[in-house]
């Protein structure tokens, strides 16, 4: 353990030391020697943005339930919390018990963000665990296992060489599986513990180990063969789901110092059924499942009760489209009026009925408003099957600015797919008519927030082929509409290209940027998701030392027939069907919502659904 | 409406846990112990509850105070044993008495505040004595405070009320040190230690008692 009088010589000296600290309400500490299976649930980000994941309180809830299982977490520290780790000679340890990673059993890392990815590295560094998982198979083998699960695990390539095994899709069953293959065979514990796990944990249904599959490359590099190096070893690794979802955690730790997203969170639905066509989450976490109603209200008592939050955000990709969105807001609104509950809906439909919700719910203080047109023109909008038109916008500013709201955000993207400067002018024209509302309803009192992101096109979505835009082209763009919107009632904000190049690289990217990633991290990459730690030249760097080119994988069109780094990935959609939607795209085609006709994306076929979308009750 | 004064520890487990973040602390467990706190009125509601004085990240209390306002009647003993079953580790609740909703707000009424430093040191027990003497002595401490291009020069000593050597205590001495803490200004303990030249000797620093203007 960790002592903790060296950690006072050392926590006065950093920047908020209640990160490093624990013991927060709710904070499961159990006994260590009892516990067969020790799992550290590692965020590769700050404290707060780490407390504010789903998934891990998921796993940490489900995980600590078992008997003879601990969880325990680790964040990544701050430049200067890693610092003066190392100065005093300490490892990184987990805030319960404060016992290094190198005593756990698993190390389960989160994987959100590409640009989180050299925080990995520190981590495991500051362990004193080896970063390579070929390093970590020599004696000693007792090394911890490294394991990932999280979005980037769709195409986890990159991290291939790090990592013993990832789980892809949802974890809640499939970690208990693991854990108790990994009671099973440590129980024998061989001298070749570790092989037998990987080889038997490579035929539970969700799990990869990327050593157990082999790339070759053609002459021009694109990839010619990803295949299982041995018999029975699945050719393509399904994703997991769970149907019907578990009860949701009602317990989760309560972080003292501010998270990110400091509420609770009840998690009301799972998959979205609109079928966007830029968006990875529509795709991957399909089916759509639904919460009933009585579960998520009893689901909310306990969450309160348990942790005393004064807000509570309720979860899915898309809130409005809950079925029961609106007797559910109704209800507790009316509930917990006396406790002065702030309830959230981080994902509003542009549409006036998500209005007339937002006003159930925010009768106190109507702080702002947020709407996701994505793109400017209509003919764009059917491009990305966003079903919205701007008649819907303005209605929608309409009924918000008169329902007393005085602040919209509005996201947009560029870069889309066939966009052109008529499109991007088309934004502008779209803000300025949604500020003349405000203005006329509110004077200068109004605001509109226009949040400009560059488009990046995701593994395993309909625009997976696609190359990122140029940067000097969205350059260009974002420069005509910072011209276009010299308002000081519109406030832009648009997205740095340099970060943007190294998520696409990563997002898209193969085996062979393993070396990147390490060389990177040598070089002193830390924290590249934040502004202020992001250091473009290095990465820029470690591509050349490497001998690869960042624009061989953010820059090219793939043809259909390419082996796609995460084509061995199989998330229940057909890659037919992506590539159906991309030309139904080219042609200005919609697609239906889920909830009003099938279009046969292969879900359910993949995992013998009875029920998709599988909806509530309004009853 | 009735107002409550909360004696509490803060202890080593909670000591980097800053001041806003541990009022949010309560806040959440007076929420969970449910027992109608009162909230303002206006756009976004706070919770009525004052703290009589924050305490600097890194140090402990002994004897810190804090009143809240509650909607519902509830004696002291039942109010008590509710939030003390909602108190994370490191917040002990030490009292909770009925005070009169017409006193004035808590901050108001600090005048002073007790401190304890522990400090390592090869002083024998009569040189540490003759360095606090010798503070004590001293007409004034012109000191500098705050960040780099706010820096402002003020005068220590006047903020000093008393300055003992309480003794030993686990190898390291306790300095004990009474600060005036008011609206004309508020003495700190490490600026005391530093004053002292034991700022690298400090190990421990804990408020041990705040005085009031007004009993209650």
């Amino acid at each position: 353990m960790v002592s903790e009088v060296l950690l006072d010589s050392i926590l006065p000296t950093v920047t908020k030391p209640g990160r490093y600290t624990g013991r927060e309400w709710n904070a499961v500490v159990k006994d260590w020697p009892q516990a067969r299976l020790k799992v550290a649930l590692a965020y590769p980000d700050v404290y707060e943005v780490g407390m504010s994941n789903l998934g891990l309180a998921i796993l940490y809830d489900i995980l600590n339930r078992e008997q003879g299982i601990l969880a325990e977490r680790v964040y990544a520290p701050w430049p200067d919390m890693e610092q003066a780790l190392r100065q005093a000679g300490l490892p990184l340890f987990t805030l319960e018990s404060r016992h290094p990673l190198r005593d756990f059993d698993w190390i389960g890392f989160s994987l959100q963000y590409e640009l989180n990815y050299s925080n990995v590295l520190s981590m495991l560094a500051l362990a004193g665990i080896p970063l390579l998982a070929s390093q970590r198979m020599s004696a000693p083998a007792d090394w911890p296992l490294v394991i990932g699960g999280g979005t980037c695990t769709y195409n986890a390539e990159p991290l291939a060489d790090f990592f013993d095994l990832f789980v892809i899709g949802e974890g809640e069953e499939v970690v208990l599986e693991l854990a108790h293959l990994y009671v099973d065979v440590k129980r024998g514990a061989g001298e070749n513990w570790k092989e037998e796990f990987l080889q038997r944990a490579a035929h539970i249904a969700g799990v990869y180990v990327p050593s157990l599959y082999t790339v070759r490359y053609n002459p021009d590099g694109t990839p010619a063969v990803i295949a299982p190096q041995q018999f029975g070893v699945p050719e393509r690794v399904c994703k997991r789901i769970v149907s019907p979802l578990p009860p949701p955690p009602t317990r989760p730790v309560l972080p003292f110092i501010r998270a990110v997203h400091d509420r609770g969170m009840i998690e009301v639905m799972r998959g979205c059924t609109r079928g966007c066509r830029f968006c990875q989450a529509g795709m991957i976490y399909r089916p759509v499942r639904e919460r009933p109603m009585a579960e998520v209200l009893q689901a909310v008592d306990e969450l309160l009760s348990n942790t005393g939050y004064e807000e509570v955000a309720l979860v899915s990709l898309s809130s409005s489209d809950y079925t029961c969105i609106e007797p559910l807001l109704r209800e507790l609104s009316a509930r917990y009026a006396e406790q002065r509950l702030a309830i959230s809906l981080p994902s509003l439909r542009t549409d006036s009925f998500s209005v007339a919700l937002a006003e159930i719910i925010q009768r106190t203080r109507k702080t702002g408003l947020t709407f996701a047109p994505e793109a400017g023109s209509e003919r764009l909008r059917r491009v990305l099957n966003k079903g919205v038109t701007a008649e819907d916008l303005l209605r929608t500013a309409e009924a918000a600015f008169a329902s007393g709201w005085l602040r919209i955000k509005l996201y947009f993207m560029l870069g889309l797919p066939t966009e052109t400067m008529e499109d991007v002018l088309a934004i502008a024209d779209l803000v300025k008519a949604v500020r003349r509302i405000g203005q006329r309803l509110h004077g200068t009192r109004c605001q509109v927030g226009v949040s400009v992101n560059t488009f990046v096109p995701k593994p395993h979505t309909p625009f997976q082929w696609l190359p990122l835009a140029d940067a000097a082209l969205i350059q260009e763009r974002q420069a005509a509409l910072r011209a276009e919107l010299r308002d000081r009632a519109i406030a832009l904000s648009w997205s740095d290209t340099e970060s943007t190049w190294l998520e696409a690289a990563f997002a898209r990217g193969d085996r062979r940027l393993g070396q990147v990633v390490l060389r990177a991290w040598q070089l002193g990459a830390r924290f590249d998701a934040w502004v202020e730690a992001f250091k473009p030249g290095l990465w820029r760097q470690a591509f050349a030392e490497a001998g690869l080119d960042p624009a061989f994988y953010t820059s090219r069109e793939r043809p259909f027939h390419e082996v796609l780094p995460w084509s061995h990935v199989d998330t229940g959609v057909d890659a037919a069907f992506l590539w159906d939607e991309y030309q139904r795209a080219l042609r200005g085609e919609e697609s239906v919502n889920c909830r009003e006709g099938c279009m046969d994306c292969g879900v359910r076929a993949a995992f013998a659904l009875r029920e998709c979308p599988h909806l509530t009750s309004k009853e | 409406m009735q107002r409550f004064r909360l004696t509490f520890q803060k202890g080593a487990a909670v000591k980097y846990i800053s001041h806003l973040d541990l009022a949010r602390a309560w806040e959440r467990a007076l929420r969970r112990a449910d027992v109608a706190l009162a909230y303002s009125h206006g756009f976004s509601p706070h919770a009525r509850m004052f703290f009589a004085s924050a305490l600097p990240v890194g140090v402990t209390g002994h004897a810190e105070m804090v009143d809240v306002l509650l909607e519902r009647p509830i004696s002291p003993r039942e109010l008590a044993s509710r939030l003390q079953a909602q108190l994370p580790d490191g917040l002990d609740l030490v009292g909770a008495e009925e005070v009169a909703l017409t006193l004035p707000p808590l901050p108001s009424q600090v005048v002073a505040v007790e401190y304890e430093v522990c400090v390592a040191s090869r002083d024998s027990t009569s040189a540490m004595q003759a360095r606090l003497d010798g503070l004590l002595a001293a007409p004034s401490l012109p000191r500098r405070m705050g960040r780099a291009g706010k820096l402002r020069e003020y005068d220590l000593r006047p903020l000093i009320q008393r300055l003992w050597l309480v003794g030993r205590r686990g190898g390291l001495y306790v300095i004990g040190m009474w600060l005036q803490a008011d609206s004309r200004g508020t003495g700190r303990p490490d600026e005391v230690v530093d004053a002292l030249g034991l700022r690298e000797a400090a190990r421990a620093i804990e408020r041990t008692q705040i005085r009031l203007q007004i009993r209650s």
